[in-house]
C-alpha cells in the first residue's frame, strides 16, 4: 500500500499519537513546535487529499472487509470538510502559543496542546469514518477534549460554561448512540453503506422512526439547532480565544456533515423530505435561527457572545440549505460551510488580539478602536463585511447559491428571509463600527500593534476574500462534493 | 424461568433509579449508584453479556463509587433544595415515551431471527475460529475486528485523564482523608481495615494481571484488568493516604505512563502499516501465520488498553484527591 492509500487513517492517527507523545515530553518548547508541526501537516494532508479523492477511498481498518470491519470512506465531502477542519485548527493554534501561556496554568501547557490534538484527532476520525458507532467514538474524544479546552478561559465563568456544556453535549452524544443502537438492532451492521441499503426495508418500523428521530435531536444538540443551541453563546464567549476561533471553524461543520450523512446516505433525501417531511419542521426552524439569532446578536454587550449568536444564525443558514431538500441546497450549504468556517474563525482570531491587548471584548471598551488599534479594527470591519456577506466576500458566493437554491426549490419566501436576515447582520456589525470609529469619550492611548499577531486573523480573512473573488475552485468543489452525496452510496 | 429473574432486576433497576432521584443524601446517593450498577451488572451477565457485565461490575460498582467518594469529601454532603420543574419531567416523558413507542416493532427479547444475530453476527460466530482462533469471540470483535473503535475507545479514557488533569490537576499535597460522613477518625487507625486490606490488596494484583491474560479465554481483557490493578492500588491510598501512594508510584511517573498504552496500541497499528498492510491489521505480525499474528496482536493491543486505563484511574484519583488542600478551585494564573 503506498502512503496516499493510508492518508485518510494518517490522519487521524498522527494528532491522537502525537497526544500521548506531549504528555510524556513535557518541555513547552517542544511541545508547541511539535503540536504546531502536526497540525500543520495534517492540514497539508488534507489539501493532498482533496486534490486527489474522486471516486470514495475505502480503507479497511485491520485488513477486515466491511462491513465485518471498520471502514474508513472518504468522498469529496469528506475531503472537503477534513481541508476546513485542519486548516482551522493550524492556524488558530498560531493565536493559541501566546493565548496558552497566559491562561493555562504553569507545568500544565503539555495537556493544553494533547487536548487541543485530541479534540482536533476526534473532529477528524469523524469526518473520515464510514461506520456508524465508529463516529460515536470519535464524537466522545472530541466532545470530552473540547469540554476542559473551554473550561481553561481566562474567567471563572468557563468553568460553569463548560460543565454546561458538557451536560447538554452528553445528552446530545447519548440520543446519537441511542439512535445507532436502535439501527443496528434493526439491521444487524453498522456500517454506512450497508445501512443504507438494508435501512431501505427496516425504515418502515417504528424502532427506526425513533431511531432516526433521536439521531436527528442528539446531531441537533452538538450542531446547536435553534431552539437547541443554549450551550453555544457561553461555551464560545469563555473559551480561550484559540479555542473559540478552533471550534467555530471546525466543531459544528463536522457535525453538519454528519447529519448530512444522516439525511443522505443513510435514509436518502426522497425518504427524509419526501415521507418523513423532516422540511416542514426543519425550514421554520432554521428560519426562526436566522432571525433570532441575528437578533440576540445584536442585543449583545461583548464581542465574543455577539459572535456566536451570529453563529446559532448561521447554523440557521446551514440547517435551511439542507431542508431545501435538493442539489442546489446542499451545494449551498457545502459552500456555507466553507465561508463561515473562514469568516467566523477569522473574526474570532482579530478578538484574541482584541482580548489580548485591552484585556477584555465588551463592545463598550473598543471607543476609538479605530485610532487606538487601527488595523485591528480595519480587520473586525472586514470579518464583519464578509458575515453580512457583501459582494466580494465568501459570505456572499454562498449566501447568493443560498438565494438561488431557495428559489429553485420554489420558496420564494425563503429566498426573502435569506436577504432580510443578512440586514439584521448589518446592525450587529454596525453596532460594532459605530463604537470603534465614531465613539471617542473614553478613548484611551494608541497600542502597539504586533505584525505578527496579525498572521492567524489575515490568513483567514485573505482565504475569505480569496473565496469571495475567485469563488471557481470552491464552487467546483461544492458541486463535486453535492453530486456525489445527493446520489447517495455508489 | 431466567425471563422472570429478569423483570425482577429491572423492578429493582426501575425503583432505584427513582429512589437515587428522590435521595438528598449524596453519600446515600453514591452508594446506592454503586448498587444500581451491580444490578445491571446482574441482567448483562444473565443475558450472557459476561465482558460488558464484568466492565459494569468494576467501573460502575467499583471505581466510580470510590471516585463519587473522593469528590463527596470536599463537598457539603446534603443536597441543596430544588425546585420541582414541570418542563423538565414533560421531556423526560416524552423522550420516555418515544424509547418505548420505538420498541413496538423490535425483535421479541432472545429471538434468534433478529437482524442483529442474522447478519454480520454469523461471520463472527462462523468465521472468527479459522480467522483469529481465540474461544473468547467477543475478544475477537473487540480488539481485531472492531480494533479501531478499541483503539478510540482507549483515546477516550486517556483524554479524560488529560482533561481532568488539565481542569483540577493543581500541584499540591493531598486531603488523604476521604471520609464523607465527617467522620474524623483516620480509616488508617481501624485495625479490621488495614488487616483486611493488606490481606486483599496482593489477590487483587494478582486478579488483574489474570483477567488481562485471561481476556481470550473466557471475560476479561484489558479494560477489566487496567481497572481492577487500579482499585488494587486506590484501595491502599483509601487506607493508607494518597501521601503514602505518591511513595510507591509518583503522580508523575503515573501520568506520564497513561500515555505509554496509547502509543504502544497505536505502535501495533504503525508496525502493520509499515509492513504494509492496513492500520491495525494484527497478521503483519506474522505474515505467514495471520491467525498467529492476529492473537499476538491481540494480547499486545490488550495490554496497551490495561496499561492506559489503569493508569488513568490512578490518575484521576490523585488529582481529585489531591485538589481540596490549596483551597477549591482557584487556580494560580
Amino acid at each position: 500500500m503506498s502512503l496516499l492509500d493510508h492518508l485518510p487513517v494518517l490522519l487521524v492517527i498522527g494528532p491522537l499519537l502525537c497526544a500521548p507523545l506531549l504528555v510524556l515530553i513535557r518541555i513547552p518548547s517542544v511541545v508547541r513546535w511539535l503540536a504546531q508541526a502536526v497540525v500543520t501537516a495534517t492540514a497539508a494532508g488534507a489539501f493532498w487529499l482533496v486534490q486527489t479523492v474522486n471516486e470514495p477511498i475505502s480503507y479497511r481498518m485491520g485488513g477486515w472487509t466491511p462491513p465485518v470491519g471498520i471502514e474508513y470512506r472518504v468522498d469529496k465531502v469528506a475531503a472537503l470538510v477534513a481541508l476546513v477542519v485542519t486548516s482551522v485548527a493550524a492556524i488558530a493554534l498560531l493565536i493559541g502559543h501566546k493565548a496558552a501561556r497566559d491562561t493555562v496554568i504553569k507545568g500544565r501547557l503539555h495537556l493544553f496542546y494533547a487536548a487541543y490534538l485530541l479534540c482536533l484527532t476526534g473532529l477528524l476520525g469523524m469526518t473520515m469514518t464510514g461506520d456508524a458507532f465508529n463516529v460515536f467514538v470519535f464524537l466522545e474524544i472530541s466532545s470530552l477534549s473540547t469540554y476542559a479546552l473551554v473550561a481553561m478561559g481566562r474567567r471563572r465563568n468557563a468553568f460553569v460554561a463548560a460543565f454546561n456544556y458538557l451536560v447538554l453535549g452528553t445528552i446530545g452524544g447519548t440520543f446519537v448512540l441511542i439512535g445507532i443502537g436502535l439501527m443496528f438492532q434493526m439491521t444487524g451492521t453498522l456500517n454506512m453503506a450497508d445501512l443504507a441499503e438494508r435501512l431501505v426495508e427496516a425504515r418502515d418500523t417504528r424502532t427506526i422512526h425513533v431511531a432516526l428521530a433521536f439521531m436527528l435531536i442528539g446531531l441537533s444538540v452538538k450542531l446547536a439547532v435553534f431552539p437547541l443551541h443554549q450551550w453555544l453563546p457561553n461555551a464560545y464567549a469563555e473559551s480561550p480565544s484559540a479555542v473559540s476561533t478552533f471550534l467555530a471553524g471546525s466543531a459544528t461543520k463536522v457535525v453538519y456533515f454528519q447529519l448530512m450523512r444522516v439525511i443522505f446516505t443513510l435514509f436518502g433525501a426522497s425518504y427524509i423530505f419526501g415521507e418523513a417531511r423532516l422540511g416542514t419542521l426543519l425550514v421554520p426552524l432554521s428560519l426562526l435561527a436566522m432571525f433570532l439569532g441575528s437578533a440576540a446578536a445584536v442585543y449583545q454587550s461583548s464581542l465574543k457572545r455577539l459572535l456566536a449568536y451570529s453563529s446559532i444564525a448561521q447554523v440557521g443558514y446551514l440547517t435551511l440549505a439542507l431542508a431545501l431538500g435538493t442539489e442546489e441546497g446542499l451545494r449551498a450549504g457545502l459552500l456555507h460551510l466553507m465561508a463561515h468556517a473562514v469568516t467566523k474563525a477569522g473574526m474570532f482570531a482579530v478578538v484574541a488580539i482584541i482580548v489580548d491587548r485591552l484585556g477584555t471584548d465588551h463592545i463598550a471598551a473598543l471607543q476609538g478602536l479605530s485610532r487606538r488599534m487601527p488595523i485591528t479594527a480595519g480587520l473586525l470591519v472586514l470579518g464583519g463585511i464578509g458575515l453580512i456577506g457583501v459582494p466580494g466576500t465568501a459570505g456572499f458566493v454562498s449566501k447568493l447559491a443560498l438565494v438561488d437554491a431557495a428559489l429553485g426549490a420554489e420558496h420564494v419566501f425563503v429566498a426573502g428571509a435569506i436577504l432580510m436576515s443578512s440586514l439584521i447582520a448589518v446592525v450587529y456589525v454596525w453596532r460594532v463600527v459605530e463604537v470603534m470609529y465614531f465613539k471617542t469619550e473614553s478613548e484611551g492611548p494608541r497600542l502597539r500593534e504586533r505584525p505578527a499577531s496579525f498572521v492567524p486573523a489575515g490568513i483567514f480573512l485573505a482565504l475569505m476574500l480569496g473565496m469571495g473573488l475567485y469563488s471557481e475552485p470552491a464552487f467546483e468543489l461544492a458541486r463535486a462534493g453535492a453530486s456525489q452525496l445527493f446520489g447517495g452510496m455508489p | 424461568m431466567s425471563f422472570s429473574i429478569e423483570m425482577i432486576l429491572f423492578g429493582f433497576l426501575l425503583v432505584m433509579a427513582v429512589v437515587i432521584g428522590k435521595q438528598r443524601n449524596l453519600f446515600a446517593a453514591s452508594m446506592l449508584m454503586g448498587i444500581f450498577s451491580l444490578i445491571a451488572a446482574g441482567l448483562f451477565s444473565l443475558m450472557d453479556a459476561q465482558d460488558v457485565a464484568f466492565t459494569e461490575a468494576s467501573v460502575g460498582a467499583g471505581m466510580s463509587t470510590v471516585l463519587f467518594l473522593a469528590t463527596l469529601a470536599l463537598m457539603p454532603n446534603e443536597e441543596k433544595e430544588r425546585k420541582f420543574s414541570w418542563s423538565a419531567l414533560a421531556v423526560v416523558t416524552v423522550t420516555g415515551a418515544a424509547l418505548i413507542y420505538g420498541t413496538i416493532d423490535m425483535p421479541l427479547y432472545g429471538d434468534p431471527l433478529a437482524p442483529v444475530h442474522q447478519h454480520i453476527a454469523t461471520h463472527f460466530l462462523e468465521d472468527s475460529w479459522t480467522e483469529i482462533g481465540l474461544p473468547n469471540i467477543v475478544t475477537s470483535v473487540l480488539a481485531s475486528y472492531r480494533g479501531f473503535d478499541t483503539f478510540g475507545e482507549l483515546a477516550v479514557v486517556f483524554t479524560a485523564g488529560v482533561g481532568v488533569t488539565l481542569i483540577l490537576g493543581i500541584p499540591g499535597g493531598y486531603t488523604d482523608e476521604v471520609s464523607p460522613t465527617g467522620n474524623p477518625v483516620h480509616i488508617n487507625e481501624m485495625p479490621v481495615v488495614r488487616a483486611v486490606s493488606k490481606a486483599l490488596l496482593p489477590f487483587i494484583l494478582l486478579f488483574a494481571l489474570y483477567v488481562q491474560a485471561h481476556g481470550d479465554f473466557g471475560p476479561g481483557g484489558g479494560f477489566q484488568a487496567g481497572v481492577i490493578l487500579a482499585t488494587g492500588y486506590i484501595l491502599y491510598a483509601l487506607v493508607w493516604g494518597s501521601t503514602e501512594l505518591e511513595r510507591v508510584i509518583p503522580r508523575g511517573v503515573v501520568e506520564r505512563i497513561t500515555s505509554v498504552g496509547v502509543l504502544f496500541y497505536g505502535g501495533v497499528g504503525v508496525f502493520s502499516m509499515i509492513s504494509g498492510f492496513s492500520f491495525l491489521d494484527y497478521s503483519a505480525i506474522d505474515p505467514e501465520h495471520p491467525a498467529h499474528g492476529q492473537h499476538l496482536g491481540i494480547f499486545l493491543v490488550e495490554l496497551g488498553v490495561g496499561i492506559t486505563v489503569s493508569a488513568v484511574m490512578i490518575v484521576i484519583y490523585y488529582v481529585f484527591t489531591a485538589r481540596g488542600v490549596r483551597g477549591l478551585l482557584e487556580p494560580e494564573r
